[in-house]
């Protein structure tokens, strides 16, 4: 079993423990509370640099310790704090940095209100537990034989058709009924590849839909998003040795991962704002009478400083959006300030909380929208690469990864 | 007898000293037991649900942290039953704490804040101090109905 040990303020009394223990058991892992002496948390600062007022923060910086000097104590590290706690969310990130810096353990951040259940934490532990379980399958660095891929995303379902190292079919549609949806993706995969159906030695899925779409498929591994993008966006980078950052902006909710090896070392996954998704560009193509495919080349000839966005909302953001317009705004402005708006909410919200080293990769169907890795590189100051198929990484990722299975 | 609010609201010493001189000790650990006792365990292991957090908006916003919410639905109750408090500046962990800092100085301030008798003192680091610590305790307890 997976131990998982848990570094968190006020998750008790938020009314969430629970929870936590329920997403950690829905995917075979355990949580566990290092041990610590009175001695440890008065000496925190020693070890850890700093000491804050609230105890239960000492405490947790004090595991923190315990763990770097005893690995053996657990196999990933879930930090958890109030959501709007200053002092909370300083600690949380320190913590993840000691731990990230000075051991292998895979370390999860995040800040929790009352409302957070099981199924929101699902998607983050089960990450957290497939790297520790498949760190050999995750060091894979080359597609073998025949697979397929399917990420059946919020709100595209993608596959792709790969052999020997190369992807030889791609397949794209908008997710309406999931398992259809899968099914279409999937034949206009094959049909491109230009092979059986049976030809295939296996499937991997990944996205929200893998668990219904990897049972009617039968698929070989059905795997979370955290670790199939990530190993998705190095291969299709090149840059499966060394560190880095992967940033991946869905219809739904943002992941930013950083990345050794092709593995996971870190990362965050938002999803509580609509107006940092994909979605609030589509709006914006909408109501600009752009399709989004031509979004991002329109905002290419756009700045953002000509609109002034009063919120990140998506719907007061929008409604700044048709103000500016109204006040005589170019539209090229107005689709780079959209543009700009969800990479600074990345920037702001969840880069803050990985560690930002190069290359820097951005993937996912808004990483085709151009004005929105424009903006990522003008925020972080960084070339910003994105790989050739990018909307495909999911499928990409699954496919190779599958293909490790076939040798086992 | 009195009821009197302590701070650190999970001192077991304080508690001790104040249902020694004949008054009512108003703790945390007490409302916990409730809850950690009570037939429908939800949410092990203090019990604490959801619904804790947001019985807290009573003494705090909804832009305060669910964790402070959560812990004042179980202190602020206890402020508001109280007559009297004794507060310990600097107790130390060994005392007792909240665990949360911003908890801290919100039960300090409501307490203050309440119009009641309060005790102020700090926190004793040697025999002499301490002895005088109790003293001033029995002092203020003495003196209430």
């Amino acid at each position: 079993m997976i131990r998982i040990a848990q570094l968190s303020c006020g998750s008790e009394y938020s009314g969430i423990q629970k929870e936590i223990e329920r997403a950690a058991e829905t995917v075979g892992a355990k949580i566990v509370y290092p041990e610590v002496s009175l001695e440890d948390i008065l000496d925190v600062e020693k070890k850890f640099g700093v000491k804050v007022a609230s105890g239960d923060l000492n405490l947790a910086m004090a595991r923190a310790v315990r763990i770097v000097e005893n690995p053996d104590l657990a196999d990933a590290v879930i930090v958890m704090t109030c959501f709007r706690c200053a002092e909370a969310a300083i600690i949380r990130s320190e913590i993840r940095k000691f731990i990230h810096e000075r051991s292998r353990i895979p370390v999860l951040s995040y800040s929790f209100t009352e409302r957070t259940t099981a199924e929101t934490l699902l998607t983050r532990m089960e990450a957290l537990v497939t790297t520790v379980k498949y760190r050999g399958l995750l060091a894979r660095e080359r597609q073998k034989g025949l697979t397929a891929g399917i990420d059946s995303g919020s709100t595209t379902t993608k596959s792709v058709i790969m052999r020997d190292n190369e992807v030889i079919g791609t397949g794209w549609v908008p997710t309406t009924e999931v398992l259809k949806s899968a099914e279409d993706a999937f034949e206009a995969a094959i049909k491109m590849a230009g092979i059986q159906k049976d030809e295939i030695q296996a499937v991997g899925v990944t996205g929200y839909g893998r668990f219904l779409v990897g049972k009617h498929i039968n698929a070989r591994l059905i795997q979370e998003e955290i670790t199939v993008n990530s190993k998705g966006a190095v291969f299709l980078s090149d840059a499966q040795r060394g560190p880095a950052t992967v940033i991946d902006i869905g219809g739904m909710d943002n992941k930013a991962i950083s990345v050794q090896d092709g593995i996971p070392g870190g990362f965050t996954m938002g999803g509580i704002c609509a107006g940092a998704s994909g979605r609030f560009l589509e709006l914006t193509a909408r109501r600009l009478g752009v399709d989004i495919t031509q979004l991002g080349k329109l905002a290419l000839k756009g700045d953002f400083r000509n609109v002034a966005m009063n919120s990140y909302c998506i719907v007061f953001g929008t409604q700044s959006l048709v103000n500016s317009l109204s006040m005589g705004c170019k539209p090229e402005d107005v689709a780079m300030a959209a543009c700009h708006s969800v990479a600074e909410q990345v920037y702001e919200q969840q880069l803050q909380e990985v560690e930002v080293k190069e290359p820097v990769i951005m993937v996912g169907g808004t990483s085709l929208i151009e004005g929105l890795p424009r903006a990522m590189e003008e925020l972080l100051h960084v070339k910003v690469l994105v790989p050739k198929n990018a909307q495909y990484i999911g499928a990409v990722g699954a496919a190779l990864l599958v293909s490790g299975l076939l040798e086992g | 007898m009195s009821k009197v609010i302590v701070y650190p609201p999970t001192s077991m010493i304080l508690s001790d000293l104040v249902e020694r001189m004949g008054h009512k000790a108003l703790v945390v650990p007490e409302r916990v037991r409730e809850l950690v006792t009570a037939n429908d365990v939800q949410s092990p292991p203090l019990n604490v649900t959801p619904e804790e957090p947001k019985k807290g908006l009573r003494y705090a916003a909804v832009d305060v942290p669910s964790g402070v919410r959560g812990r004042m639905a179980l202190i602020g109750p206890l402020i508001e039953e109280a007559e009297a408090a004794i507060i310990v500046e600097d107790p130390g962990w060994l005392t007792g704490c909240a665990g949360c800092s911003r908890t801290n100085e919100l039960v300090r301030l409501l307490i203050r804040t309440k119009g009641i008798p309060v005790l102020d003192l700090n926190y004793p680091t040697d025999d002499a101090q301490a002895k005088v610590f109790v003293q001033k305790i029995k002092l203020f307890l003495e003196g209430l109905k």
